[in-house]
């Protein structure tokens, strides 16, 4: 539903966003494109920001791919719903059998929902700039960001990065068009590069406590 | 964005999407990725996330821009801290930014 606001506050049409949700189907990387094309961005860097966002599909469909024995057309069927939640909750199973039960189960649900909110979203708000701005509703679009970001910043080597990428990006939206500094920002991986996970663990503690401002 | 930009933008991302989301199943089934590549999908989405924070936060149509949507973000990352639900993060966020704007 906040999907089909954000589409509406970026100038989309009803169509156009459910299509979005139905055939992208990859919930970040379709906030992060509508930013882009509402900012009046290139559609080349929205497209290379989504893509960069959903770089993570690749890495879930290793780690579901044994699961998903079956002919090739089922395989390709059920590959559009590798997202987030069924690949975790896939790979969470002790066997393959309830592995892809769970990913499938998971991932029929999340896409039937989300695209019919989707559509709630679009029809319920059509683009009525007044009324996005007078309600504040262009203030949802940062927290959704922020809640996706959250749970990252309690490790060091996610906090460098994303501190890296705030930074990069910061920097580059008075020179570049809109859209280039998300696709820039994708350089601030460096930072978080050779720390890895483990190192973090020991100051979790003290975490729960700084990160309040990651922007 | 012209119909025209916004259907390559469709077409774009949704192909390439489909792409990534169904290279293991397909084809190359579950051979490891090579470290880079792991070690990169695990960290790339923290500079985005944050990098489309500061975007949507501080910029109106090309520009850097200070407005009532950081109120929006402080309240926000209120709720966070106190673990609330999704949908109150964003309401959160919603009302703060309504409110200060409408001051």
């Amino acid at each position: 539903m906040a999907f089909g606001i954000a589409a509406s506050d970026a100038g989309l049409s009803a169509w156009e966003t459910g299509a979005f949700s139905a055939f992208v189907f990859g919930g970040s990387a379709q906030f992060a494109a509508v930013d882009v094309i509402g900012d009046g961005g290139a559609p080349l860097s929205a497209i290379v920001a989504g893509l960069l966002l959903n770089l993570r599909c690749l890495a879930y469909g290793v780690v579901m791919a044994p699961a998903l024995a079956g002919p090739r057309w089922k395989r390709a069927l059920w590959s559009q719903v590798m997202v987030d939640q069924p690949a975790a909750l896939g790979a969470a199973q002790p066997d393959r059998a309830t592995a892809r039960y769970a990913y499938l189960v998971c991932g029929t649900y999340l896409f039937v929902f989300w695209n019919l909110a989707t559509l709630v979203g679009a029809i319920a708000l059509p683009s009525a700039g007044d009324l996005v701005t007078d309600w504040g509703l262009d203030g949802g679009i940062p927290a959704i960001f922020l809640a996706l970001l959250w749970p990252r910043l309690r490790q060091r080597d996610q906090r460098r990065t994303a501190l890296a990428g705030a930074a990069i990006a910061f920097t580059l939206v008075p020179f570049t068009p809109a859209g280039l500094p998300v696709v820039g920002a994708a350089a601030g991986a460096v930072a978080g590069w050779r720390s890895r996970p483990a190192d973090a663990d020991d100051d979790a503690d003290d975490d729960a406590h700084d990160g309040t401002d990651p922007a | 964005m012209t119909p025209t930009a916004t259907v390559a933008v469709l077409a774009g991302l949704a192909v390439g999407t489909y792409a990534l989301k169904a290279a293991a199943p397909l084809t190359f089934g579950a051979r490891p990725l090579p470290p880079w590549l792991e070690r990169l999908t695990e960290i790339l989405p923290a500079a985005l996330f944050a990098a489309l924070v500061v975007t949507s936060t501080l910029t109106h149509e090309g520009h850097l821009v200070a407005d009532a949507r950081i109120a929006g973000l402080g309240a926000a990352a209120i709720a966070l801290e106190r673990r609330a639900p999704l949908v109150v993060v964003i309401l959160a966020s919603v009302a703060a930014t309504a409110l200060v704007r409408a001051l």
